[in-house]
C-alpha cells in the first residue's frame, strides 16, 4: 500500500485485493492491497472503521443477541463505511482495515481487541453473502471439511435432528438436500461448546447455517497471525522510518477510542490500607463492593475473584505492599499466615508484575467483567448480569438506592443494558449525572472521588 | 495435580522426625505420614520406569523418527520438605529422572507442559515470552465440593460412601463423551488423594489443543449455571436434549438418581429439602399442588416405601400429565 500526499492525484486502482477476492463484496484482507491512499484518507478511512468496531463493542458488552448485533452491524456499516464514489467503497474498507491493523497491532490487549471487533464484523458480513459467495469464501480458506456422503447423512439423520431440535432450529430438520459438513471438531470450538453441533468419534457435523462459525474461526486465526507479523514489521522497520507522516496518526488513533485502562495508576500509594473501607462503601462500583464484603465475610474469595478485586484496587493506587498487608489481613483469619505467604503472595506480588514472566496485568474493563462466567462459590463477575433480580435488588437497596432509581436500574437491566444499569446506579447514588457512562469500574471509583472531593472542597 | 489444586489445600501431614522403622517396631507405626517414608517409596514402589515410558511418548531413541529432545522439553515440578516449590526440572534420561526423584524425595510432584524449547536453557535467550508450551496433556479435576449444594451427607473436603456415587456418575458421563463424541482414547482416570478425581487425556491431539478448544470441550460438558446470587439453574432449552444430555441421562443419570441418590441423599424427605426441588419446576401450579400434597407430612398406604420414591413418582406423574 502507498500513502501519497494530497496534492498527488490518486491513480484508479484495481479492486482486486492482490489475489483474486472469492466475494465481490468481502475481501478477506489476506495481503497488503497494491493500492495508493491518499495521505488524509489514511486516516479518516481508519476513523469510520474505528466507530464501526466500537459500536460492535459497545453492543456486544450490552449482551445483544446476534439478530440484534445482526442489524446493528448493518446499520453501523451503512453509516460509516460509504463513499461518494461508489467504486471506492471496496477500497474503503480494505484500506482502513490494514491502517488499524498498524494502530492495533501493537500490544497484546490491542491486538485482542481487534481480532475480536473484527471476527465479529467478518462473522456478520459474512451471514449476509450469497450462498455462491459463501462457498466460493470457504474455498478459499482451504476449509479441511468435506460434505457428508449421502450414506452417512442417512445413518446420522436422526441424531442430527435431534440437536437441530434441540437448537430451535426446526426450520432447518435435515432432509435429504441438506448438505452438512464434516470437521474435526477442534475447528469449529464455538459449535462445540455450545452443544450446537453433533460430534462422533472427533468429528463435528456442521450444518450449512452454522458454516459461519467455521469460517469465522478461520480468520480470526489467519489474522491474529498476520497481527504478530504487522507487529514485528512496525516495531522493527515502520515506525522508524514514518516517525515524520504515519506514526504519529497511528498512535493517536489508538488512545482516542479505547479511553484509559488505568494500567498506571497516577500515583501508587494514593490510597492506603485503612482508608478501603470507608471507600468501599463512597466510592466503589458494585461489583467490587460485593467482592470485598464477601471477602471480610469470608476472609476468602476464589482466583477470579481476587483478580478482579485484585487489580481494580490495583488501578485505584494500592500499591504491592499495601495490597500484601490487605490479602493477608483477610486470608491469614482463614488459612493462616503461613499458607498466606505460601500460596497466595507469589501471584499477588504476579498482579504487579514482580514476578514471573513480569507482565504488568491490566483492570478489567466493564465489557471484560460482564463476559466472564461466575460459578458455585464465585463473587465475580457484573451483579446487574449476574444476580438474580431479588438479590440484585437487595444489594443495591444496602449501597443506598432510592425506591424510584431501583426501578430505572431493574428496567436497564431487563433490557440487558447492564453498563446503563450501573451509571444510573452512580448518578443516584451521587445525585448528580455521569454523561459519559460507565465502562471501567476503575472510571466509576474516580468520577465518584473527583465529586466527593468536589463537594468537600465546595462545602469547607 | 495443578498449582491452582495445591492452594485450596490445607495442609493436614505431620511432620515428624525422621525415624526409620527398626525391626520389631513396625507394630507401633503411627498412622500417619512421615517424610522418611518417601525415601522408601521412591525406591521400592514409584513406577520410575513406567512413568518414564508414559511421558516420552514414544520418543525413547529406540526406533527411526523419534524426537530425541523429547522429553527433556517436559518440565517437572518438585514440593520439597519446607513447602519449597521448585520448578523447570527437567531429564534427558529414564536414569536422570529416577535418580532426582529418589535423591530429592519430593513431597509432590506436578507434571507441567512440554514447551518448544528445554526449559533449562529458558534464560538463555532474549526477549519476553520465549518459551512457550506446545503439547500439554488435556486434564479435568473434579473436586466434591463442587456438589456441595447437592450433597447433604458431608461438605468441603469429607467424602463418604452416599455422596461418591455423584463423582462415579461425573466420571461416566464424561468419560464416555470423551470416547465417543471426541474420538480420545487414552484416558486415566486417578483418585487425587483427597476429595476428587483427576482425568489425564493423553492422546496426541489432545496434547496439542489450544486454550480455546480446551474450553469448548468443557464447555461442551457444562449444564449448571449459577451461583448463590443467582438462581443455580440448568437450563435445556429445545423440545428436545442434544444427543449427548440425553444419553448421559438415559444411560447414567436416571438411574443413579433415581436408585441411589434419591434415597441415600433424602431429597425430599424434609420441607427445607422438597422446597429446593419445587423450586426448580417451571410451573409454579404443579409445585403448589405437590406442596400440599406434602405439606402435612401424611403418608398414604406405601407407608413401607421410601418417602422420597414416593414423592418422586408423584412428582413425575403430575409433571407428565401437565405436559400432555
Amino acid at each position: 500500500m502507498q500513502v501519497v500526499r494530497s496534492h498527488q492525484s490518486h491513480s484508479t486502482f484495481s479492486s482486486s485485493t492482490g489475489s483474486v477476492s472469492a466475494s465481490p463484496t468481502l475481501p478477506l484482507y489476506r495481503s497488503a492491497p497494491e493500492l495508493e491512499v491518499r495521505l488524509e484518507d489514511f486516516e479518516s478511512f481508519a476513523v469510520d472503521r474505528l466507530r464501526v468496531l466500537k459500536g460492535i463493542s459497545d453492543g456486544l458488552s450490552r449482551g445483544k443477541k446476534p439478530d440484534e448485533m445482526e442489524k446493528l452491524v448493518n446499520e453501523l456499516w451503512k453509516t460509516n463505511m460509504r463513499h461518494q464514489d461508489s467504486s471506492q467503497v471496496l477500497n474503503k474498507d480494505i484500506i482502513s482495515h490494514f491502517v488499524l491493523r498498524l494502530v492495533y497491532c501493537r500490544t497484546e490487549e490491542l491486538r485482542k481487541w481487534f481480532l475480536s471487533m473484527e471476527s465479529a464484523l467478518f462473522r456478520h458480513r459474512f451471514r449476509n453473502q450469497t450462498a455462491e459467495a459463501q462457498r466460493a469464501i470457504m474455498e478459499e480458506f482451504d476449509l479441511p471439511c468435506k460434505a457428508v456422503s449421502n450414506a452417512e447423512f442417512e445413518s446420522l439423520k436422526e441424531k442430527l435432528g435431534q440437536v437441530a431440535r434441540s437448537i430451535g432450529h426446526n426450520h432447518s430438520l435435515p432432509t435429504a438436500d441438506a448438505i452438512y459438513y464434516k470437521v474435526p471438531f477442534e475447528e469449529v470450538p464455538e459449535l462445540v461448546a455450545g452443544r450446537k453441533v453433533f460430534i462422533n468419534q472427533g468429528y463435528a457435523y456442521v450444518a450449512m447455517n452454522q458454516v459461519v462459525s467455521l469460517v469465522a474461526t478461520i480468520f480470526r486465526s489467519l489474522l491474529s497471525k498476520a497481527l504478530i507479523l504487522t507487529n514485528r514489521k512496525w516495531a522493527t522497520s515502520i515506525r522508524e522510518q514514518e516517525q515524520h507522516r504515519l506514526t504519529p496518526i497511528v498512535e493517536a488513533l489508538c488512545s482516542s477510542y479505547l479511553g484509559p485502562d488505568y494500567s498506571q495508576p497516577k500515583e501508587y500509594g494514593e490510597i492506603s490500607l485503612k482508608d478501603i473501607d470507608q471507600l468501599a462503601k463512597s466510592s466503589f462500583p458494585l461489583c467490587m463492593r460485593h467482592l470485598y464484603e464477601k471477602l471480610r465475610e469470608d476472609h476468602h474469595l476464589k482466583h477470579a475473584g481476587r483478580m478482579q478485586l485484585g487489580l481494580f484496587l490495583k488501578g485505584v493506587g494500592l500499591n504491592v505492599d499495601d495490597s500484601l498487608a490487605f490479602w493477608r489481613e483477610e486470608f491469614s483469619k482463614k488459612v493462616g499466615l503461613e499458607k498466606f505467604e505460601k500460596n497466595y503472595a507469589y501471584n499477588i506480588r504476579h498482579n504487579y508484575g514482580k514476578e514471573g514472566k513480569k507482565t504488568d496485568y491490566t483492570p478489567y474493563s466493564c465489557q471484560k467483567i460482564i463476559l466472564s462466567t461466575p460459578g458455585v462459590g464465585d463473587h465475580h463477575g457484573c451483579p446487574y448480569r449476574h444476580f438474580g433480580e431479588e438479590n440484585l435488588r437487595a444489594a443495591l437497596s444496602r449501597m443506598g438506592v432510592n425506591s424510584r432509581a431501583m426501578e430505572d436500574v431493574m428496567g436497564k437491566v431487563r433490557n440487558r443494558d447492564y453498563q446503563l444499569a450501573c451509571t444510573l446506579t452512580f448518578e443516584a447514588l451521587h445525585a448528580a449525572p455521569c454523561d459519559a457512562g460507565i465502562n471501567h469500574p476503575n472510571q466509576y471509583f474516580s468520577d465518584s472521588q473527583k465529586l466527593l472531593k468536589a463537594k468537600k472542597d465546595s462545602s469547607a | 495435580m495443578t498449582r491452582q489444586g495445591a492452594q485450596e489445600e490445607s495442609d493436614n501431614m505431620l511432620i515428624d522426625e525422621p525415624q526409620l522403622p527398626q525391626r520389631g517396631q513396625i507394630a507401633a507405626l503411627p498412622d500417619e505420614f512421615n517424610p522418611s517414608y518417601l525415601k522408601l517409596y521412591y525406591s521400592k514402589l514409584f513406577p520410575h520406569a513406567d512413568l518414564y515410558r508414559w511421558m516420552s511418548y514414544g520418543n525413547d531413541g529406540k526406533h527411526p523418527g523419534c524426537d530425541s529432545s523429547y522429553l527433556v522439553r517436559r518440565e517437572f515440578s518438585y514440593t520439597l520438605d519446607n513447602d519449597i516449590f521448585v520448578r523447570y526440572n527437567t531429564f534427558n534420561s529414564a536414569a536422570e529422572l529416577e535418580n532426582s526423584i529418589k535423591e530429592k524425595c519430593p513431597l509432590k510432584i506436578d507434571i507441567g507442559p512440554i514447551y518448544n524449547l528445554n526449559p533449562a536453557n529458558r534464560n538463555a535467550y532474549a526477549g519476553d515470552n520465549v518459551l512457550t508450551p506446545v503439547e500439554r496433556e488435556l486434564i479435568f479435576d473434579i473436586d466434591m465440593t463442587d456438589y456441595d449444594d447437592v450433597r447433604y451427607c458431608c461438605s468441603g473436603a469429607d467424602v463418604c460412601l452416599d455422596c461418591w456415587p455423584l463423582m462415579t456418575v461425573a466420571i461416566k458421563v464424561i468419560d464416555t463423551s470423551l470416547r465417543d463424541d471426541f474420538g480420545f482414547r487414552h484416558i486415566l482416570w486417578v483418585y487425587s488423594g483427597r476429595r476428587g478425581v483427576h482425568c489425564w487425556v493423553c492422546d496426541r491431539k489432545a496434547r496439542r489443543l489450544t486454550n480455546e478448544q480446551r474450553a469448548a470441550v468443557a464447555d461442551y460438558f457444562r449444564v449448571y449455571k449459577g451461583n448463590e446470587n443467582s438462581n443455580k439453574k440448568v437450563t435445556l432449552m429445545g423440545q428436545v436434549l442434544h444427543p449427548f444430555l440425553a444419553r448421559s441421562y438415559t444411560e447414567v443419570l436416571k438411574e443413579y438418581f433415581e436408585t441411589k441418590l434419591l434415597t441415600s441423599q433424602n431429597i425430599l424427605s424434609s420441607e427445607e429439602r422438597y422446597e429446593k426441588i419445587l423450586d426448580m419446576i417451571p410451573d409454579q401450579s404443579i409445585a403448589s399442588e405437590l406442596r400440599a400434597k406434602w405439606q402435612d407430612g401424611r403418608r398414604s398406604s406405601s407407608a413401607k416405601e421410601d418417602i422420597n420414591i414416593v414423592r418422586w413418582e408423584q412428582l413425575k406423574q403430575l409433571v407428565q400429565r401437565h405436559k400432555v
